[in-house]
């Protein structure tokens, strides 16, 4: 049986690599993509408590980070094609309307 | 060393490596491919923890709805600017303060943590959730009983995800 901290490493691996991608990458599909990376790492930790304590609470919460990430998804992507609409560019450095 | 563990050191270097090629990869296309073989290796670790629902989600969800529709955004965009575009901002030295910060902060919390990490393993109370009576029933009976209100926001929520993206990406007509 595989400790279950191995299972907790490989989950703050994927979500250090994640917060990584949104620091340093420009494109916002990217950045996008590394936030999916994050929940991924969220979901691994729910599910292996889920297993080695043998109740079912932590799939169903899965179950809702796997929900709030297509909302996530579908609100993020339409925000992304109206921007592209109007400004022609998926570079965020950009993308400083709101900058002060 | 038993298959489960095989399996799960396997899946493990997949999602690693595949994960830091999303972030490192120049072309968006390629990124999304890697990601698919991150979000397919975090399946195959779903399965070696015997959550068989979650991994067929994670399959269906994840590979099949939502890195479809970054792919036909990625399409819809036009690929050739972003491949000329710099992709890399010049915040690469704080990045990897942060991200050693962070790394170094779990790893310490995880190694002082791990004797009290011990009492997580009641094998005896485990078959119910290790597919004796199925998993996909299991996490059922949990979703429509105990959960069903959550569950109800959660649909909430994709409904209002989905009235703002199609809000987001209409358009104006003569009339506005």
């Amino acid at each position: 049986m595989v400790p279950i901290h191995h299972y907790l490493l490989l989950g703050a691996a994927l979500f250090t690599i994640g917060v990584v991608g949104v620091l340093t990458r420009r494109n916002i599909m990217v950045i996008l993509m590394s936030i999916e990376l994050m929940m991924n790492a969220v979901n691994i930790n729910l599910i292996a408590f889920s297993g080695r304590l043998g109740h079912v609470a932590g799939q169903v919460f899965a179950i809702f980070v796997i929900t709030v990430a297509a909302a996530e998804a579908a609100v993020g992507l339409g925000i992304v094609i109206a921007m592209f609409k109007n400004k022609e560019t998926m570079n965020i450095n950009e993308i400083d309307l709101m900058k002060w | 060393m038993s298959v489960e563990q095989v399996l799960f050191y396997i899946f493990a270097a997949l999602a690693v490596m595949s994960a830091v090629a999303v972030i490192t990869l120049r072309n968006v296309v390629h990124s999304a491919v890697a990601l698919a073989a991150t979000l397919l290796s975090v399946a195959g670790i779903f399965l070696t923890l015997h959550a068989e629902f979650l991994a067929g989600v994670q399959v269906i969800v994840y590979v099949g709805g939502i890195l479809v529709l970054f792919i036909f955004v990625i399409m819809l965009i036009s690929i050739e600017r972003s491949i000329i575009e710099r992709q890399f901002n010049r915040q690469w030295l704080v990045a990897l303060i942060t991200a050693i910060l962070l790394i170094g902060e779990l790893g310490f919390v995880l190694w002082r943590g791990t004797d009290s990490l011990v009492l997580a393993e009641p094998a005896a109370a485990a078959p119910s959730v290790l597919g004796v009576s199925g998993n996909s029933q299991l996490v059922g009976e949990a979703l429509y009983g105990q959960y069903l209100l959550p569950f109800e926001i959660a649909s909430i929520l994709l409904l209002v995800a989905i009235v703002g993206s199609v809000a987001l990406s209409k358009k104006k007509t003569q009339a506005e």
